[in-house]
């Protein structure tokens, strides 16, 4: 139980603790050296015997009806194997995670700007690139549906049979006509945010021999699920498909969902050859889900000394034009409309509309950064209005363990809300002034621009607090799998856990070393050729895939303690593991576990499922959450108010955790996630005109590098989960959830301007 | 020098071999070249515009994103690919401070780092923080936040120093 400033961690170094770190160590990533030498095989990289290219042909209209498609132009250029449509899917026309409504390829009508129309197979690249030029597609083009209030209002005819709204749910709890002593109201804006992963879309897919299943090498976050989806669209058995996980560059929920899976498949299995698919930036931006653009409505009702009463909002997620996971990105930021306060009194209306803008899904997140934007808005609000210090207000409505939400669910988690906001407070603000003490113009709004005048910058710090739910939600039954063999000394895992960066594989060294008393932990492949272990999301790895490994490996040493116990003639119930020995806790014996483990194989599997959940009802009320973490962040930012730049100097944080089982591995999840919450606070936005994309380039779409970057404080409260495997909550997503509105609120505090949309833009500074 | 299809065949200098590229599309970038041609994939292409750093080499010692050079036109220049900064299992100091500081996570961006690293520190030895910051604004990592990156590089300078 105790916090830990890990800004200074040193990690041990490779070839002590560091490879053969247990848990609570900073281990080391067995991944490492292969990544920083360039041997490792992301997804993009992989090869085989006679492969094709394949390239994919993408609607350039938001909204239109296909008339007519015209391959033969296609068909005449030298080194074109394949050209396919939707003709060409010998099952389910349509994928989708949640709901199955989004075309393999667009048939009849397209939906959003870069929708698949068409695949072609070819020899070059260049040669994929002039098919999809002679390919013509002749669009009648219609009206988009750009504004999900008109999606809402019934005022735009439906564009998709399933209709333009994926789902709406309220939350009603308590009294519904209470007001506050003290009543505080806002609009809240998020724009539509791009994962953007540096490793992009990419996969090799492998003809069976006898053109009866494909092997699919795929950078994904979730090989199970792909799996089910490829197999419906391709009419074959799922065990006719083979996924194995190709290197992923980077995830954050934009490969959750399908992309190029069905399209490498069907053309390897058409042409009877290897299809390598590889999408461009641009295509990248285009092919994949994003993070909910989204408008919120809050009203806070307090009493006099600043107690939330009643919150009352509306929430419009702008899903774009497929379902993908919409409706439960909307649970997610409706049921977390209070943020990490108590609040017995709620009137929450939520919508998730279908619109011709890009589709959106998961990101990191997940509908809870759109909620603690607005809530946190809303709380500075409330603080001013009772004149109290912004922390002063949070402390009073701190959540703890046993209170409810407004779903009506008892929070049973660890809950430090009040713990983490001292902590935070007490951490030291930065000592350099303004602009800095060295006069380097770097230092300031602008930068080498040397565009700021050090005397009219000015200094703001803000205060954000979270709260996020761990693992999935309303009812699905979620688990992961793994299985253990323990021979000679070594463990041998294996899972399907997609290693996505955030360092499974070097956790599942850590457990089973701990666990099973080794040092040498081999990894087995991640493919299909065992149960699921879930989606890398939704911060649930660590807990899921980590209780599974730990899971299995705790039955393979009961199995070794009863085999040890056999020969020795002692209770197995006597014997622990000490170290890299098996020893007697009442007697002398001390045995090497590589000596007991001589000649004997042990081979356990095991499921680690996460407690039911239930379906919100009509009024929004259930058990539908797994279990909550929490953060706070402290953002100080300096404006330049004539010109509408900024510089991010620094964000703090104090993170609920559980338990540290690889202080390195928090370390970078943290400050990368933070990154992403700066980005979107101040810089990334896909921006769309009537539905058309401007920006899909990393020159036009903004992202933090070396010098936006503040510097990052990181405090870690330790108070064990029991709820948790291995007493650790995921620490992937709440470092980007309280980051943003932290950053904002600094911005406000410099300028004294409410500003309600992110990204912050320099005119909402100037105007 | 042209083939039959009119394509070039030329010879590039990578990591101290004489490669010949055939068959080529003139056209081709010396990102694509190294990956495809010349099977050297630690070299990563992540934009295509010269923003991420991703494909950064050496070309004449100077550090380059291998996407914005065509590969016909780094004919008689030496190129140092990610490939070339040390032999497998044996990393260069900065390698092996970027595994131990936390530095890498997907590993993307990783390579084109570890390139525009060893080019900062053969310039500048003992590089600032603000310096670090700056010399490094080209490559994009979306994973770490850049703070152990950072970390990672301060390790080699002091390392480095100790050893002279």
């Amino acid at each position: 139980m105790s916090t830990t400033e890990t800004f200074n961690d040193t990690p041990a170094g490779i070839g002590s603790a560091g490879h053969l770190g247990r848990l609570g160590d900073s281990a080391l990533r067995p991944d490492g050296i292969a990544k920083v030498q360039g041997t490792f095989e992301f997804s993009g990289d992989l090869s085989a015997d006679g492969f094709l290219w394949g390239a994919t042909l993408r609607s350039p209209h938001p909204s239109a009806r296909i008339v007519r498609i015209d391959l033969s132009g296609a068909w005449k250029i030298n080194g074109v194997e394949a050209v396919i449509t939707a003709a060409d899917v010998p099952g389910v026309a349509t994928y989708g995670l949640i709901s199955q409504d989004q075309p393999v390829f667009a048939s009849e009508y397209v939906r959003f700007q870069g929708e698949p129309v068409a695949a072609v197979a070819a020899n070059h690249p260049d040669t994929c690139r002039r098919a999809l030029e002679a390919i013509v597609v002749e669009y009648e083009v219609l009206d988009p549906l750009v504004d999900p209030e008109r999606g809402i209002d019934g005022s735009h005819p439906p564009i998709h049979p399933d209709g333009n709204v994926f789902r709406h749910q309220r939350i009603v709890r308590g009294d519904q006509t209470l007001v506050g002593d003290i009543v505080v109201e806002g609009t809240y804006e998020l724009g539509m945010q791009d994962q953007a992963f540096l490793g992009l879309e990419a996969a090799l897919a492998v003809p069976d021999p006898g053109g009866d299943g494909v092997e699919l090498h795929v950078a994904t976050q979730w090989l199970h699920e792909d799996r089910k989806q490829i197999a419906a669209c391709l009419n074959l058995a799922e065990d006719k498909v083979h996924l194995v996980l190709g290197g992923v560059g980077g995830a954050f929920g934009a490969r959750e969902d399908i992309s190029l899976q069905v399209h490498s498949c069907l053309l390897a299995l058409r042409t009877s050859r290897p299809v390598r698919m590889a999408y461009s930036r641009q295509e990248s931006f285009l092919g994949h889900v994003h993070r909910h653009p989204c408008r919120i409505w809050m009203r806070h009702h307090a009493d006099r000394d600043g107690h939330l009463v009643r919150v009352e909002a509306r929430f419009v997620f702008d899903g774009g034009a497929y379902a993908s996971t919409s409706s439960a990105v909307l649970v997610n930021g409706i049921t977390h409309a209070q943020g990490p306060y108590k609040c017995e009194n709620a009137t929450v209306d939520g919508w998730a509309v279908r619109t011709n803008n890009l589709p959106c899904g998961a990101m990191r997140g997940f509908g809870v950064v759109q909620a603690c934007f607005a809530h946190e808005a809303q709380m500075d609000k409330l603080a001013a209005a009772v004149g109290v210090d912004p922390l002063e207000v949070r402390l009073r409505n701190a959540m703890q363990t046993g209170d409810r939400l407004i779903t009506g669910q008892v929070v049973e988690s660890v809950a430090p809300v009040a713990r983490l906001i001292r902590e935070l407070a007490a951490m030291p603000l930065p000592t350099e002034p303004v602009g800095g003490s060295d006069g380097d113009p770097m230092r300031l709004p602008g930068g080498a621009g040397r565009t700021a005048d050090v005397a009219h910058v000015r200094r703001g710090i803000g205060w954000a607090v979270s709260i996020k739910n761990l693992m999935y939600s309303e009812g699905f039954d979620d688990f992961s799998t793994a299985r253990v063999r323990l021979a000679d000394g070594v463990a041998t895992v294996k899972f399907a856990t997609a290693e996505v960066g955030q360092g499974f594989v070097t956790l599942a060294g850590q457990i089973a070393r701990t666990i099973l008393g080794v040092d040498d932990v081999v990894l087995d492949r991640i493919d299909t050729q065992i149960g699921s272990a879930g989606s890398t999301s939704a911060s649930r790895q660590t807990w899921m895939s980590g209780g599974a490994v730990d899971g299995a490996c705790r039955l393979v040493r009961e199995r070794l303690f009863e085999h040890v116990g056999r020969a020795h003639g002692v209770d197995p119930l006597r014997l622990a593991i000490d170290g890299t020995d098996v020893v007697d806790t009442m007697g002398a014996l001390r045995v090497p576990v590589a000596e007991a483990t001589a000649g004997l194989e042990i081979d356990e599997t095991f499921e680690h499922h996460h407690r039911p959940t239930e379906d919100l009802d009509e009024l929004g009320q259930g058990n539908c959450h797994t279990a909550f973490a929490f953060a706070a962040h402290r953002a100080v930012v300096d404006v330049d108010p004539e010109l509408g730049l900024l510089k991010v100097v620094e964000v703090a944080t104090v993170q609920d955790i559980g338990r540290a089982l690889n202080p390195l591995s928090i370390t970078g999840q943290i400050e990368g996630g933070i990154a992403q919450g700066v980005g979107l606070a101040v810089m990334e936005e896909i921006i769309q005109t009537g539905g058309k994309v401007r920006n899909a380039s990393f020159t036009d779409y903004l992202l933090p590098t070396f010098l936006d970057m503040p510097d990052v404080r990181i405090g870690l409260v330790e108070e064990p989960e029991p709820q948790a495997p291995l007493g650790a909550k995921g620490v992937g997503e709440p470092p980007t959830v309280s980051s943003t509105p932290a950053v904002v609120a600094a911005i406000r505090d410099a300028l004294g301007k409410d500003l309600t949309r992110v990204p912050v833009r320099p005119t909402d500074i100037v105007f | 020098m042209a083939d039959e299809l009119g394509n070039q065949i030329y010879t590039l200098h990578v990591n101290g071999d004489t490669r010949e590229v055939r068959d080529a599309w003139v056209g081709e970038s010396l990102l694509h070249v190294l990956r495809e041609r010349l099977g050297l994939m630690g070299s990563k292409g992540a934009c295509e515009q010269g923003e991420c750093g991703s494909c950064s080499v050496l070309v004449d010692d100077e550090l380059v994103c291998s996407c914005l050079v065509m590969a016909a036109s780094a004919v008689g220049q030496r190129i140092v690919t990610i490939e070339g900064i040390a032999p497998p299992g044996a990393p260069s100091d900065v390698q092996q401070a970027f595994v131990e500081a936390g530095a890498v996570q997907c590993g993307f961006c990783t390579p084109g780092l570890i390139m525009a690293t060893h080019s900062l520190l053969e310039r500048s030895p003992s590089p600032t923080e603000m310096e670090i910051r700056e010399e490094l604004s080209g490559n994009i990592c979306r994973c770490t936040g850049y703070g152990r990156i950072i970390e990672a590089v301060q390790r080699v300078a002091v390392g480095r120093r100790g050893d002279a």
